[in-house]
């Protein structure tokens, strides 16, 4: 990789200034995917502001009804968490299902939703769950933090400190791996939280994260497999490669949607 | 950018504090193998997929390819040259050995830092359970069947061992 000047402020103030202040500035979490992207050369920062000396940034724990689980957390951390696995355990199951055990070490929540990678698994969570992700400067309903490939309403010198998530009365997380990188060829998450039901779809969306409103507008009548019988979504903006072809990824999206609702 | 400004790192790498100033970019397989010439530690894909590079940082196993050495700043690093005491092998060595859990021996050092971690964390899982968490360790020679056979051997033998040190 290319040579960076390496700075690890002590604070998230001085990791904002660093990002506001410094020339192509970039923030290392847990560096899964920056240094893997930074060895292939497809990312040259000139600074890297390492968070990992942060403290508080590592934190879950029970605000009333939510879950909020801070930035650094690694996949890990959220996937063996008692509060995470007793509330939520959709979503420590997601963490658990993350890359390999090593990989689960470093990785972190803030990581993989600022860098919002089209088949990252925590997406699909946060917008399903409709989490709230704190920064810090605000705070961003999942919504409107999503905006396309690898793009994220983040603001240059935004740093994200916590994601809070509303407690489901039902949640599951279906994925299908590929074969090869096992990353997520289709994944989606339903989940259920009084009369709100979400559906959200990563890994097979042209721009990324995604909800399917059919399938919402569907399972609201009814929480049942049998409320999707004979709904299926249009292959028109989804992804087609070597891996999978558009119309396959859709065929996908019902039946993993099917398998997570009869999870849940 | 001209200039590449060297940093201080200290950490303790198998029992003994070490430290350098190395560029900023240096990872912290190039460290312990550039740097302090433990060669035990491989490079085999170089992309986080292989984990013939695994090591333990802070306790957890974690891919040495991917994580800068000034990451590991005051951490406590085990590699595979850390685990024997002595002649005497780390328990799983011994394992891997007796069930002739390797063939061309790249993928073993980074196999046995995983399997001890599993074996700290999950105390004796199952055989479907250590194929799961044999995700991010490839090898190309055995067909992992002699290596699931030593993973399951060595965990019942730290087991059995943390019982001795309980008891003593």
């Amino acid at each position: 990789m290319y040579a960076f000047t390496y700075l690890r402020p002590g604070s998230v103030r001085g990791a904002s200034k660093a990002l506001a202040t410094k020339e192509n500035a970039k923030l290392l979490a847990g560096g899964q995917t920056l240094l893997p992207t930074m060895k292939q050369r497809l990312a040259s920062p000139d600074h890297i502001v390492d968070l990992s000396q942060i403290d508080d940034l590592k934190n879950i724990e029970q605000k009333g009804r939510r879950i909020v689980i801070g930035a650094m957390a690694t996949h890990a951390s959220v996937a063996s968490s008692a509060l995470v696995r007793d509330n939520i355990p959709a979503l420590a199951a997601l963490a658990g299902g993350i890359g390999d055990p090593a990989v689960r070490h470093r990785g972190t929540i803030g990581g993989s939703v600022a860098n919002n990678d089209p088949a990252a698994d925590y997406p699909a969570a946060v917008l399903a769950l409709g989490a709230t992700i704190h920064t810090n400067k605000r705070k961003l309903a999942a919504d409107e933090f999503f905006a396309g490939l690898f793009t994220t309403a983040l603001e240059e010198d935004e740093v994200i400190t916590k994601i809070a998530f509303p407690m489901p009365s039902r949640a599951a997380y279906q994925k299908f791996r590929n074969p090869a990188s096992r990353y997520a060829l289709v994944g989606v998450f339903v989940a259920k939280r009084g009369r709100d039901i979400r559906v959200t779809v990563t890994g097979a969306g042209s721009n990324g994260v995604f909800r399917w409103s059919e399938a919402e507008a569907a399972l609201s009548k009814r929480f049942s497999v049998k409320s999707l019988e004979g709904l299926s979504i249009s292959a028109s903006g989804l992804n087609g490669d070597i891996h999978a072809s558009p119309e396959y990824r859709a065929h996908l999206i019902a039946v993993m949607t099917a398998r997570a609702v009869a999870a849940a | 950018m001209a200039q590449t400004p060297k940093i201080a790192v200290a950490m303790t790498v198998n029992g003994q504090d070490v430290s350098a100033r190395l560029e900023a970019r240096t990872l912290l397989v190039q460290y312990l193998r550039e740097g302090l010439r433990l060669t035990g530690t491989h490079v085999g894909c170089d992309t986080s997929q292989c984990g013939a590079c695994v090591v333990h940082v802070d306790g957890k196993a974690v891919k040495s390819c991917t994580i800068l050495a000034s990451q590991c700043e005051g951490a406590q690093v085990v590699t595979i040259e850390g685990l024997a005491h002595g002649d005497k092998l780390h328990p799983m060595q011994e394992a891997f050995r007796e069930h002739h859990g390797l063939q061309c021996g790249f993928c073993t050092p980074g196999m046995i830092m995983t399997a001890v971690d599993m074996a700290q964390r999950l105390g004796t899982p199952d055989e479907h359970t250590i194929r799961e968490e044999l995700e991010g360790n490839i090898c190309r020679c055995t067909g992992y069947h002699n290596i699931v056979k030593a993973i399951d051997a060595g965990c019942h033998e730290m087991a059995k061992g943390q019982h001795r040190q309980a008891a003593e």
